[in-house]
């Protein structure tokens, strides 16, 4: 089976969890798994955020006026399989940010609209045994003109960003581990104010957005209808300022965060073109962001466009 | 097949490279040029200052003539500088050749920027209280929220206009040429443009020893570093050919001299008590209970005391304190009314479901925590003007004093008005109404943006009068954005902006009787 229901999760995870988010395009895609050609994955994935502490730099502290963060987000995805060895997926989130104490107004919006290309160039396989590389490209683009100076109300921080992610993956049997490392290069973001104090006063209203490295290792069970993994992933903000001590957050502050999550993809064994997902996580190390906990679900539709031509699938 | 994979990564790497390429951020007056004032003001000797009662109250001693050994050794030091001039040397006088007054009034506004933070509540759910006597610990002196910048932007100015008066006084006394003039080494390495102005005491110098002295009471835990940017700055005049040490020295002794003046005054003008007591703050909101009034109350958690409740009763610049009172306004709209009810359902109505321009006005006039505040902000706006006039340094100094003791005085009488009605926020009215920017601690009736704006707006629009109808329509959006935000009420709004321009016709009536005009 090659499908996607993991597409995503990650970077609803991230949205959700950075004081308050770190773009759509921080994470587009760190499975292994690729669609056959022709394949068309379609779904909606829903992911909910919490969290009553955060990280003032390396201050870790709760906030009285803001009580507890809230965030939900609605993400519509689609992959497809233009050969079996590379597929392009895209996604684009509606997000909803809310606090519990204090007086600041709700947010909510179309977030970032991205796309990647996954590249699988090379697999070996040995017995029972399979070793994979794949390269991944995204970017990742505003779709609303909404405000990412309100932090942590704002929906994102209203940047484009590219993505380019590496990734190795072992299959041993019905065990899988797969570990990834990306570089993601941000553009300025533009904000509401002519002037803004990082480090030192600015007049401007383009603010340099530091760019941001993320890792990612799992392991876990991968057979024909289920698949669960356990999974730990990091985010360092290459750069960036921390919060001053009591003031608001900024989206150049050096956001570093480490989460540990799982993941259950389940596939209707009577009807295979329907998945269905499930994950949680939380943050266990931050810096400027959120300590969240969150949990999520998806459910996808895959379809078959089966050509005259139909190439056989060149690996399982 | 293969063809399109091509295409679709040569898109996203010259999207890359677009991405990459647009990192670095220039401020606006990052890269100026130097100052070329069409008009050195050469009779500012005879202005009207604001606390020095003559322009000569500090003695600058005579200098050496030009054709004195003394003063070819002083020239020898100039050319010895000029000789190899680093980059980071050449960047320093470009920095500084903008001017002086504007130079510092960045500094100014980045230093109240990074101190304006609220203090952190302590165990107990109190707030601790920045104390000036010992400024290092925290939470650090000062907190530079709107009324405290407002006053020191306006200390700082007040003082660097009368040491600028005074050293135009001297300049026309002693008449002594500048390096440039007196050597034509220096003439032909000079990084300034030539200027007819004496160089007897130095301009620059003079402004970086008042405001250095100034900052040791408004911000003394920066003390080394202002005093970096004031040796930096004067180093710029030596590199520039622009002035001899001793022009550089005498200078910055009159301005030193001069702060003291300014000191003393704010020694006691009553910013030192603006904090005021438990019993203060209990017996505004008692007084506001008797009238029969629903009286203010800290919407933050744990509660937070008023932000300088007491500040209403600093001495203003530009009035005595009766005049304080009479520009008070009339009460607002009783809390029972209808009025109110009114007010408070139409604040409600334009937060519920904010469009984005007006979530963008919010933003752009919010000036809250760790910004310049308002006060700053009408600087920044004032400033970016100025720099296409190229004035004098003296008049750029009578200007940003003006501007700034009219801010400074609009603060008084709004923080005066605030705390003696000492009215609720719409969302102590309606806790439904929630804001779009940090909502102010303090009470409602009147707006200060709205006070700060029509105060600035009625004295810039007599300085620039061609942009009087913009400063105007700056200001009647800065006051719309603290009803976009939901933090204010229109008769907050109104009323302060009817207040500020009262306050600014003050500066005007100084203005036209200063002498500068």
């Amino acid at each position: 089976m090659k499908q996607i229901a993991l597409l995503y999760r990650h970077c609803i995870v991230l949205l959700c969890t950075v004081l308050c988010i770190i773009t759509a395009n921080a994470q587009t895609d760190h499975d292994a798994i690729m669609l056959n050609k022709n394949q068309w994955c379609n779904g909606f994935n829903y992911e909910h955020a919490q969290w009553k502490n955060y990280w003032e730099g390396t201050l870790k502290r709760d906030n009285e006026n803001i009580g507890t963060f809230t965030s939900h987000a609605v993400m519509y995805m689609s992959a497809y399989g233009i050969t079996n060895n590379l597929n392009i997926l895209a996604g684009l989130p509606y997000i909803w940010n809310h606090t519990s104490a204090g007086t600041l107004h709700k947010m909510h919006g179309l977030q970032d609209a991205s796309v990647a290309l996954k590249w699988k160039p090379w697999s070996v396989t040995c017995g029972k045994s399979k070793l994979s590389l794949f390269a991944v490209a995204g970017i990742s683009t505003p779709t609303s003109n909404y405000t990412a100076d309100f932090l942590p109300l704002a929906i994102g921080f209203h940047s484009t960003n590219v993505t380019g992610r590496a990734m190795v993956d072992y299959q041993a049997g019905k065990f899988f581990t797969t570990a990834s490392a990306a570089y993601i290069m941000r553009s300025n973001t533009t904000i509401d104010r002519n002037a803004y104090y990082t480090d030192h006063l600015i007049y401007s209203n383009k603010v340099d957005m530091p760019n941001a490295a993320s890792y990612m290792l799992s392991a876990g069970l991968r057979s024909k209808y289920l698949i669960a993994e356990a999974m730990i992933s990091n985010l360092t903000t290459l750069g960036g300022f921390d919060i001053h001590r009591n003031d608001m957050p900024f989206p150049s502050n050096r956001m570093n965060m480490t989460n540990i999550g799982a993941h259950v993809k389940y596939t209707l064994p009577f009807y295979t073109h329907i998945e269905l997902t499930a994950d949680g996580g939380y943050t266990i190390k931050g810096r400027n962001v959120g300590q969240a906990t969150n949990f999520g679900f998806g459910a996808y539709y895959i379809f078959n466009f089966k050509k005259k031509t139909s190439e056989p699938a060149t690996h399982s | 097949m293969k063809k399109y994979y091509w295409l679709l990564l040569t898109a996203m790497m010259l999207v890359t490279i677009i991405v990459i390429s647009c990192s670095k951020i220039e401020g606006r007056t990052d890269d100026l040029p130097a100052l070329n004032a069409q008009d050195n003001d050469l009779n500012a000797g005879n202005w009207k200052t604001v606390l020095l009662s003559h322009p000569d109250t500090f003695l600058v001693a005579a200098p050496a003539t030009t054709t004195s050994g003394t003063y070819v050794g002083e020239l020898n030091e100039v050319k010895a500088l000029q000789q190899n001039l680093t980059a980071a040397q050449k960047a320093i006088v470009k920095y500084w050749s903008a001017g002086a007054v504007l130079r510092w009034n960045e500094i100014m506004r980045e230093l109240v920027a990074k101190h304006n933070l609220p203090p952190y509540q302590q165990e107990d759910g109190t707030y601790p209280i920045p104390n000036a006597t010992n400024p290092f610990n925290y939470p650090q002196f000062p907190f530079s929220n709107p009324p405290y910048a407002a006053r020191a932007y306006a200390y700082v100015s007040a003082a660097q206009y009368d040491a600028l008066v005074s050293a135009w006084h001297y300049k026309m006394l002693y008449n002594r040429l500048s390096p440039y003039q007196a050597d034509s080494f220096i003439n032909a390495n000079k990084l300034v443009p030539a200027s007819n102005l004496p160089s007897y005491p130095s301009e620059d110098a003079v402004v970086a020893g008042v405001t250095a002295e100034m900052m040791k009471m408004l911000f003394p835990t920066e003390i080394a570093f202002i005093e970096q940017k004031a040796a930096e700055a004067e180093e710029a005049r030596l590199l520039a050919g622009a002035n001899v040490r001793s022009d550089l020295v005498a200078g910055e002794a009159l301005g030193r001299a001069v702060a003291q003046v300014f000191i003393a005054r704010g020694k006691t003008d009553n910013a030192g008590k603006a904090g005021g007591t438990q019993a203060d703050w209990d017996k505004m909101a008692a007084d506001c209970v008797a009238r029969g009034e629903k009286a203010w109350i800290s919407l933050e958690s744990p509660k937070r005391p008023p932000m300088l409740p007491m500040f209403g009763n600093v001495k203003p610049f530009l009035f005595d304190s009766a005049a304080c009172v009479a520009l008070r306004p009339g009460p607002p709209p009783s809390t029972g009314s209808e009025q109110m009810k009114q007010e408070t359902e139409e604040i409600y109505q334009l937060v519920n479901h904010p469009t984005r321009e007006h979530i963008r006005i919010v933003q752009f006039w919010a000036d809250g925590v760790a910004t310049y505040t308002p006060a700053g902000h009408w600087d920044a706006i004032a400033a970016e003007d100025f720099i296409k006039k190229n004035w004098s340094e003296v008049r750029w100094a009578r200007n940003m004093a003006l501007l700034n003791m009219s801010l400074m005085d609009a603060a008084i009488v709004c923080w005066n008005t605030k705390n003696y009605y000492y009215n609720p926020r719409p969302s102590q009215m309606n806790p439904a109404i929630k804001t779009l920017t940090g909502l102010p601690n303090f009470p409602s009736y009147i707006s200060g943006h709205s006070t700060f704006s029509g105060a600035a707006a009625e004295i810039l629009g007599h300085i620039v009068p061609e942009r009087a109808a913009d400063y105007a329509a700056m200001a009647q959006e800065a006051s719309l954005s603290r009803m976009y935000g939901g933090i204010h009420f229109r008769s907050d709004c109104q009323v302060g902006l009817e207040v500020g321009k009262k306050i600014g016709d003050y500066a005007i009536a100084r203005a036209t009787t200063d002498g500068a005009e």
